[in-house]
């Protein structure tokens, strides 16, 4: 069994902040990360590389400092890692970016793609079934459980109020969320072996896609403007003992029928 | 490109149903739909799939739709990847709406990101905000970015549809008016059964999403500052004094304090409710687009700077575990 697993890497934390002169993102000293829910579909992965002895492969598309978050998947024990790297790739929207990535998995022998349902950077939830359709796959998004038998697959799809079980078979792509497992940590094992290993490294000539798709040219979707977003700031503010700040809010919460 | 913008005409609402039930995110959008379709002079549809559910179409009606196309077929009675896409874009491709919302819901942003990459068009997650440009006629759509630390407005210039998905909560439903009259379109497209590759085996309902914070009035929040788990019992007491539920930030989620269901913000549940008390949040943008629409928001925080307090209508500048059982004492005593 062939399974790509298809990793982002991100800022380790959901609150960048915001230069407040600039407006601009501040990125420095914001550790990268593999982005959770990728994690998690890595896992899953791994399972069925220990149970069925499945042949791992991630990808990601990224700068070239992303081979870090490559290195961290192969020392959990994943086989091989190809980076997806151009300068042609910047500006890239969803259906940009999983064009490149479908165009990428292509040239690989596969049975299951996973992917992360979202990122915590991006939060769309769009390059799993986009990647999907430009390769005909079927696809079981919000994946909270996988069984496996043969090319049958048995799935747990969770839902707002609940889940549903779905049957489909291999050649399928599923989304990971927390739920799904709980990742493990990096295997000493595998620490050194990940550091030997050759990444393999593709630009946009090593993938079969056609220029005018890629990067910011190849984006349906673009920012036309970005800004901090406008706060009310017509409150009052209130710095007196908890006793006094307690019933003056009563007060007021009162005044306004609230209690 | 090849696709002739000026062919595509009218705004399109993907109306989601389970069980025959309409989703409420459905009819919420219809609210924005009709905002969208009055300013752009053009017709407003609601797209209705499922099985037996030709009857449902007058509800969509009644919140807004001009029309409603149906299409009424068993292999659509449960939400497939593969039956729905096929069915919606073959309706696309013959109707050819210049914008097409979708509910950001489970099946919803599944749906969205296959239709969009088989029409080769843009999408936009999670919007906040839509509207019109006065010149380009686009569809300005505005998420938040990077976390939700910034506001981006997107638009999708030279592609159609132009979708976007918005989550329950964000826009308002109208009144429901029964008097109001539109056209149904029953479509009938061609779907066998080996064109959808999945098989939904059974749908189970747990009690997970019992607690709506959406539907509450009064929500007591707590953030990171909050400290731990058990913090969030002050927290509950005083939501019970008041009548109220508790909610979370995100970063009290990500901590394992409390569970996702109560979690606020873009990527939880958008709330409006009456009263919303925010505990030890500092306010990023992702949490404030899912709360700043309540009516009356108290902050407290030991930051007079942190920006929920700019948020708030009353900022307390103070720590939560002395304020609070303050409140609950004063709360108490105004109910007695």
């Amino acid at each position: 069994m062939n399974i790509i697993v298809c990793i982002k890497q991100v800022p380790d934390t959901n609150e960048v902040k915001i230069d407040p002169v600039t407006g601009t993102l501040i990125r420095e000293g914001v550790p990268s990360i593999i982005n959770p829910d990728d994690k998690n579909a890595l896992e899953e992965a791994l399972l069925l590389k220990d149970k069925y002895d499945a042949h791992v492969t991630v990808i990601t598309m990224g700068p070239p400092q992303a081979e870090k978050a490559l290195r961290e998947a192969l020392s959990m024990g994943a086989d091989e890692a190809v980076l997806i790297t151009d300068r042609a790739f910047g500006g890239a929207d969803t259906l940009a970016t999983s064009r490149v990535l479908a165009a990428a998995i292509q040239k690989l022998p596969y049975d299951i793609v996973f992917a992360g349902r979202q990122a915590i950077d991006g939060d769309t939830a769009q390059v799993g079934p986009e990647i999907a359709e430009h390769l005909s796959l079927s696809q079981v998004t919000y994946v909270e459980k996988v069984e496996i038998e043969g090319r049958e697959l048995t799935i747990r799809r969770a839902l707002e109020d609940g889940y549903e079980v779905i049957k489909v078979k291999t050649p399928v792509l599923l989304t990971a969320i927390k739920e799904l497992n709980v990742p493990r940590y990096m295997n000493v094992k595998y620490i050194y072996e990940a550091f030997q290993k050759e990444i393999k490294i593709w630009n946009s000539d090593d993938i079969d896609i056609e220029k005018s798709l890629l990067g910011l040219g190849g984006s349906p979707t673009k920012v036309r403007k970005s800004m901090t977003k406008d706060v009310k700031g017509k409150g009052e503010l209130i710095n007196m003992s908890p006793k006094e700040a307690a019933e003056y809010a009563v007060a007021k919460l009162k005044e306004k029928h609230f209690v | 490109m090849d696709m002739n913008k000026l062919d595509y005409n009218g705004v399109w609402v993907f109306a989601e149903q389970r069980g025959a039930k309409l989703q409420k995110v459905s009819l919420e959008l219809l609210g924005k739909g009709r905002d969208i379709s009055d300013k752009l002079g053009v017709k407003l549809t609601a797209v209705l799939l499922g099985s037996g559910i030709t009857d449902i179409s007058k509800e969509l009606i009644n919140y807004g739709a001009d029309e409603v196309i149906v299409c009424d077929n068993e292999l659509l009675k449960n939400y497939t990847t593969d039956g729905y896409t096929k069915v919606i874009c073959e309706l696309v491709e013959k109707y050819k709406p210049e914008v097409f919302l979708i509910g950001a819901s489970f099946i919803g942003r599944d749906l969205g990101p296959r239709v969009a990459a088989r029409l080769s068009t843009g999408l936009t997650a999670d919007c906040t905000g839509l509207d019109i440009d006065s010149e380009s006629k686009n569809l300005m759509m505005t998420r938040p970015a990077f976390g939700g630390n910034l506001m981006a407005t997107i638009e999708c210039a030279e592609h159609r549809p132009q979708m976007a998905t918005v989550r329950p909560g964000v826009f308002e439903r109208l009144k429901i008016d029964e008097s109001r009259t539109g056209s149904i379109e029953l479509e009938k497209i061609d779907l066998a059964k080996e064109d959808i590759r999945t098989e939904v085996i059974e749908i189970v309902k747990t009690a997970k999403d019992m607690v709506d914070i959406g539907e509450a009035e009064i929500i007591v929040s707590g953030g990171r500052g909050v400290g731990n788990k058990e913090n969030f019992a002050l927290l509950k007491e005083l939501a019970e004094a008041m009548g109220g539920v508790v909610g979370a930030s995100r970063a009290a989620v990500d901590n394992g304090w409390m569970d996702k269901v109560y979690q606020v913000g873009q990527t939880g549940k958008t709330v409006r409710p009456k009263v919303y008390i925010a505990c030890g949040i500092s306010g990023a943008i992702q949490h404030l687009a899912g709360m700043q629409d309540s009516d009356y928001i108290v902050a407290i925080n030991k930051d007079p700077e942190a920006p929920i307090m700019k948020a708030a209508d009353l900022a307390i500048v103070g720590d939560f575990t002395k304020v609070i059982p303050e409140l609950i004492n004063k709360v108490k005593e105004v109910k007695n």
